[in-house]
């Protein structure tokens, strides 16, 4: 998928000035509250008229209003998954579901529906009113809606952020599933930088009605290290627990990980902070901390006023960060051999 | 015991079938305004606001006049209508006219309530899943308003039973022809000895107007469940 954007559209209090182009499969787009993402989306969609400008997907004008061409949005072919489900009370799940993929041409149809049924896990909910599931059920029906009416692109705008921690983590990986198993590209709205990185590969940053930025995941999530209070989050995805001492203990790479908020489940995905990573240029002789792991600094960046390793434990890495200070102290350089350790207490299941 | 005359039977009869035919003909063109002014914006939107809620601030008497200098003989359509052999003033068709002029101000705003209350996004989702604009609005806009339609229905069916003023200038008084509920009564409120039958012609006004307010809160509730 490749879009090219490049729109004005004036509001009384605030203005859209986006241009940019961007190609691949999985695009987030990433801003504070209020910068104009979801506007932006609007924009995309066919819901709000440009004032001037172009918008071009795939090689086919959308609109331009140098050649007076505004697709309506029923002819864009782009679903949105919004923040609410926004599902139809008066009709039930299945209903619901085959909303726009009876208003799509049976040749145009991508998506099969017994496949998308079963990818969600919604067999059982088939006959059921909207008004009668919970926030994840909500969700998943809406993103099936969206999914069956068969979109050139879809486009999920903060699709998670009524969801509690437990739930979101439990949508992601169908988020996820439904793009990769039936080939739709998306973009992904988000004011959080854990879900930016879990759903997309490229990022555009959003501020002030403009696109600032456009970049990788990783290097946003590098970039303002400094800024955030939890610092970087290194996102781990372990599989296969084991019981060990009262703790769980997770593969990873040639080593083991040993994490107290493990459960049974055979995977999940773990956060631990750079700020929770303790450094040493010796093997400490006895330390409390459960992990501990030598490692080889791959390279060093700058962020504010902090210093970022990131370093090769085995087969993974991980990002620690450190002041200037100790970053001299330590003799942290490209190439150099520290020991990490960190607490089992440290990570934090996201799902 | 009622005392009803023939004739009547005959205005509670006209009555109802005024007052179903003002609502039955009036919703088609309520949904229409109410949705142009719920999701439409276009030049000159609040002179049709202000146009369309005129008859709620101008005296029945003053709309009946309007109406009979617009569709009397010598009135504005007069001789158009003449010459298409279409006879309105003083018949059935004026009264139902009268009524609908009168209580499409009620139908609309009711309706427009209801558009109102529909999130916006469930409409952006449907336009977005394909659905053109009256697509949109048959399966989504209109389910979902069926409360404010049915409200603003009993409303102009009840206002449209009770109508006099402007009724009695565009359609007269004739019994058995254009004699509603309420100009009956005003013929016997005029006459000392028709106390009774004026009573019952009351009683009769008061229990219509009990069924369509117990029929609106039945179908009402169940709008409400279902959504």
């Amino acid at each position: 998928m490749e879009i090219r954007v490049d729109v004005k559209k004036r509001f009384e209090k605030f203005t859209i000035d986006a241009d940019f182009a961007v190609a691949g499969e999985r695009i987030g787009v990433f801003g504070e509250s209020g910068s104009g993402k979801s506007t932006l989306v609007g924009l995309m969609a066919g819901l709000h008229e440009p004032d001037q400008g172009e918008i071009v997907l795939d090689g086919d004008c959308l609109f331009s209003s140098r050649n007076r061409i505004n697709v309506p949005a029923e002819r864009r072919h782009i679903a949105i998954v919004f923040q609410q489900p926004s599902l139809f009370p008066h009709l039930n799940v299945r209903s619901n579901l085959l909303y726009g993929y009876k208003r799509r041409i049976v040749e145009q149809r991508s998506v099969d529906f017994e496949a998308l049924v079963s990818v969600l896990h919604l067999e059982d909910l088939l006959a059921r009113g909207v008004n009668n599931l919970s926030g994840g059920e909500n969700q998943r029906v809406a993103l099936g809606r969206a999914v069956l009416a068969s979109p050139r692109l879809l486009l999920m705008d903060e699709p998670l952020s009524a969801l509690g921690d437990d739930l979101k983590f439990q949508i992601i990986p169908f988020l996820r599933s439904v793009s990769e198993q039936f080939g739709i590209p998306f973009l992904f709205i988000s004011h959080s930088l854990v879900e930016m990185r879990l759903m997309a590969d490229k990022v555009l940053v959003v501020a002030g009605g403009r696109i600032a930025e456009q970049t990788t995941t990783d290097a946003l999530a590098r970039s303002r290290m400094g800024l955030s209070p939890v610092g970087y989050i290194n996102l781990l995805k372990l599989a296969s627990p084991r019981r060990l001492d009262g703790l769980f203990a997770y593969k990873w790479g040639r080593e083991e990980l040993l994490i107290s908020a493990g459960n049974d489940k055979a995977e999940a995905i773990f956060e631990l902070s750079s700020k929770d990573i303790i450094l040493f240029k010796q093997h400490p002789e006895a330390i409390s901390a459960r992990n501990l792991f030598k490692c080889t600094v791959a390279n060093t960046f700058a962020a504010g006023n902090r210093i970022g390793a990131e370093l090769v434990c085995g087969e993974k890495t991980l990002v620690a960060e450190m002041t200037r200070q100790a970053a001299a102290e330590l003799g942290v350089t490209e190439g150099c051999e520290l020991f990490a350790a960190f607490k089992a207490s440290a990570f934090r299941r996201l799902g | 015991m009622l005392a009803l005359t023939p004739a009547d039977y005959d205005a509670v009869g006209l009555s109802i079938k005024v007052a179903l035919t003002a609502m039955a003909v009036s919703l088609p063109f309520g949904i229409v305004y109410a949705y142009l002014l719920t999701f439409r914006d276009f030049k000159g939107k609040v002179l049709f606001e202000v146009a369309v809620n005129l008859p709620l601030t101008l005296p029945p008497v003053v709309i009946g006049y309007l109406l009979l200098r617009l569709l009397g003989k010598q009135g504005w359509l007069g001789p158009l209508l003449e010459a298409a052999g279409i006879r309105i003033i003083f018949t059935w068709k004026a009264a139902v006219i009268a009524s609908a002029v009168v209580g499409f101000p009620l139908l609309v705003r009711s309706i427009r309530i209801g558009m109102e209350s529909i999130d916006r996004q469930m409409i952006q989702a449907s336009r977005t899943l394909g659905a053109p604009w009256y697509d949109t609005l048959a399966t989504v806009i209109l389910p979902l308003s069926l409360h404010g339609i049915l409200a603003g229905s009993s409303l102009m069916f009840a206002r449209s039973l009770g109508e006099f003023g402007a009724t009695i200038i565009v359609a007269g008084n004739i019994p058995g022809v254009t004699q509603t509920i309420p100009l009956a009564i005003y013929e016997y409120a005029s006459s000392p000895t028709s106390e009774e039958l004026a009573m019952s012609l009351c009683v009769v006004a008061v229990a219509i107007s009990l069924v369509a307010l117990f029929l609106h809160e039945v179908l009402g509730k169940k709008l409400v469940r279902r959504n």
